[in-house]
């Protein structure tokens, strides 16, 4: 008896000590690769450096596997301290059913509105007027890779935009080579067809299909063009016989295809295997035709809790995520571009500076993971993996079902 | 008369009453209630949280009309038929083999049950890479000679989910024998001897008077295939993915990627709902044939 009550006056004691010193919040992520890892330690520093403790719940397996377990802790009753999600609109319903901390005070002690990039990023973390996530970098899919060997070898001048590839593919194939990688999981056939989309069909038509999610827009005849287009990225892409979309870039950077149109968070694998941009490979951001960026990204939620030490910390990191040295330690280990304006990316490459360039120009326009709901996505990623994997369907079936899709969307 | 006539037959074992309480609830809120729950809801737009607004048959029409749902239910119903079919007769097969009083007969039997000690994570691992083109079957035969040679079911989106079959029945197939098995030993050695005085062969035995026999161990293995069939979704995750396309899609992966994926919890229930429906249809008879039969007694 007397034991087990010098054992709990202990335990006690040694929880007290603890707390006093400094709050532990943990944060969810899925940042579980090389660089991602990387980058993500910037945060913790940073986060340790006020005193606080981060502790580092990374959940590998890319977001689709995370996801399901951080939103089931949340309206489980366990919440973590701080999560990532794709900002846009994943957490959505969970804001709106009150269980996300309201970060404005913080947001306006920042004045993030005005040194944030492009006010549609907050405004995707703005739900009845008050901001709920701190968005922490902007990735962008439209990006064409492409392999300076392999046109070299093939006896063609590297394209400049997506019709001198398709033009040029004949002769890739000629020597064995496949044009176009593209890995066989759902998100990235998708990926190459908004890529298509904003890059071909422009700005306008982009939004119309996704924001105003118009059904007759997506059937009509400039959606066709963006169809006719996937029909060739589907033949270039045949023989790519791979998965993942690493292994896809690394058949660029091999020289065995010709190009991949991939997320910025490509150029890691680039600079892995020491290739320069410019002289290795080359880079077309929005397919050399409308140089369009999309506001892909990583934001952090924090769901509320009633512990005031916490919050406290909550607040705290959400500021330091924000702060202008964090921002520029994480972005160059990321890959990604900063979302403030007034941080210098000096060492930038040659690539994410055309990024920076476009960025300045305002040449930015909200990702479908803000515009269309995961759901949607789904169906569409489903429409995609399909077309793909199966000759037999037209692109005019496939753009009949995509009208369908949209026309339901929400 | 009065108080102690008759003890209520509601006291009767009170003890034994008492201690069953805990199961009976479990039963009623979990499984009963958790079904009505999911059928209900399965008439909602719920999205990522449940909710109760009503749009009636709507999650059934669109679940009807996606295509990737009548993939998976057609790839459910070759593999489920083809599964039953090829398990139960490789299954007796087997256990007949062993049945012969071999020798060595618990080392077999241990080899072919060894596959079922491993999960269907694994099993769809090792096979991935066994029906790989670049480096399993096809390139050992194209090695030994033959260039021409073709095997590649998990790259082709045809024929797809007989590379799973194969897998399948690989695990599986283990168990079935190891039942079937107990069920000839329960076969008295008399039969057989008053088979073998009246001259019937062999296979005429097992065919018309064993099997008849082993009704009970067969309705078992039925069930057991049939559950197992439903649930078919590891396999398939580890295997391919649902590749290519959509081409291996089964529904409960489809049910998995709704409600957790596209955070659309109602697609998902409706999905849920139609599967057990599917296991309805399945227990149902087998209640009658195995409870129903027993009234005579």
């Amino acid at each position: 008896m007397k034991f087990t009550k010098t054992l709990l006056a202990g335990s006690a004691a040694i929880a007290l000590s603890t707390s006093a010193f400094a709050t532990d919040l943990e944060v969810t992520h899925w940042w579980t690769s090389g660089g991602e890892a990387a980058a993500v330690g910037e945060f913790a520093k940073a986060f340790d450096a006020t005193g606080n403790k981060w502790v580092d719940g990374a959940i590998a397996g890319s977001g689709g596997t995370a996801r399901p377990i951080m939103i089931s802790r949340i309206t489980g009753g366990d919440p973590m301290g701080a999560t990532q999600f794709n900002h846009g609109r994943q957490a959505e319903e969970l804001v709106e059913a009150g269980l996300m901390k309201d970060l404005t005070a913080v947001a306006e002690a920042g004045k993030w509105k005005d040194v944030i990039n492009e006010i549609g990023l907050l405004d995707s973390c703005t739900i009845d007027g008050k901001i709920y996530c701190a968005p922490v970098n902007i990735h962008s899919w439209q990006w064409l890779w492409l392999s300076n060997k392999a046109f070299a070898d093939a006896g063609v001048a590297v394209p400049a935009n997506w019709n001198e590839l398709v033009a040029a593919a004949p002769k890739l194939r000629e020597k064995g080579m496949v044009p176009l990688a593209v890995g066989g999981q759902p998100w990235q056939t998708t990926g190459v067809f908004n890529v298509l989309m904003s890059g071909l069909g422009g700005k306008d038509l982009y939004l119309k299909v996704y924001d105003a999610k118009d059904a007759e827009v997506a059937g009509g005849a400039d959606v066709a063009k963006i169809f006719s287009a996937l029909n060739d990225a589907r033949e270039m892409s045949r023989g790519s016989n791979v998965q993942d979309w690493n292994q896809a870039t690394n058949m660029v950077i091999t020289g065995k295809a010709g190009g991949q149109i991939m997320g910025d968070w490509a150029q890691g694998e680039f600079q892995i295997a020491e290739q320069v941009a410019g002289t290795d490979y080359s880079c077309l951001p929005g397919l050399g035709v409308n140089e369009l960026l999309s506001t892909n990204g990583d934001a952090f939620y924090f769901p509320k809790v009633d512990n005031a030490e916490i919050s406290a910390a909550q607040d705290k990191l959400a500021e330091v995520l924000f702060a202008p040295t964090t921002q520029v330690a994480f972005n160059l280990k990321k890959g990604s571009l900063p979302i403030r304006k007034d941080v210098d990316l000096a060492a930038a490459n040659d690539c994410m500076k055309k990024g920076l360039a476009i960025l300045a120009k305002g040449g930015l326009v909200k990702s479908t993971d803000q515009l269309i709901s995961p759901d949607t996505a789904t169906q569409i990623d489903d429409l995609m993996t399909q077309f793909f994997s199966d000759e037999s369907i037209t692109p005019e079936d496939a753009q009949k079902r995509f009208a369908g899709i949209i026309k339901s969307a929400d | 008369m009065s108080a102690q006539a008759r003890p209520s037959q509601l006291f009767k074992n009170l003890n034994a009453k008492i201690a069953s309480i805990p199961m009976i609830l479990t039963a009623l809120v979990v499984f009963v209630g958790g079904t009505f729950w999911t059928i209900l809801y399965s008439f909602t737009d719920s999205k990522l949280l449940p909710r109760l607004r009503f749009v009636g048959l709507d999650q059934y029409e669109r679940l009807w009309s996606a295509p990737r749902w009548l993939t998976s239910i057609e790839n459910l119903l070759i593999y489920g038929i083809l599964s039953l079919i090829f398990s139960l007769v490789i299954g007796f097969l087997l256990a007949a083999l062993l049945d012969q009083k071999i020798r060595f007969e618990d080392t077999f039997r241990t080899i072919f049950l060894y596959p079922f000690a491993l999960s269907f994570i694994v099993t769809g691992l090792v096979w991935q890479w066994i029906l790989n083109p670049d480096f399993g079957v096809q390139k050992v035969v194209r090695s030994l000679g033959f260039d021409s040679f073709v095997f590649d079911p998990l790259y082709n989106s045809d024929i797809v989910i007989y590379g799973i079959l194969i897998a399948g029945l690989w695990q599986g197939t283990g168990l079935i024998m190891c039942l079937m098995l107990a069920g000839l030993r329960g076969i008295d050695e008399d039969i057989w001897k008053a088979a073998r005085v009246d001259g019937i062969p062999m296979w005429k035995t097992y065919l018309f008077i064993v099997i008849p026999m082993m009704r009970p161990v067969f309705i078992t293995t039925l069930v057991i295939i049939a559950s197992g069939i439903v649930k078919l979704y590891d396999l398939v995750v580890a295997q391919t993915g649902g590749g290519p396309g959509i081409a291996s899609e089964v529904p409960a992966k489809y049910v998995y990627d709704f409600m957790f994926r596209a955070q659309n919890l109602g697609q998902g229930f409706a999905g849920s709902t139609m599967m057990l429906l599917s296991v309805a249809i399945v227990i149902i008879p087998w209640a009658y044939l195995e409870f129903g039969g027993k009234k005579r007694v």
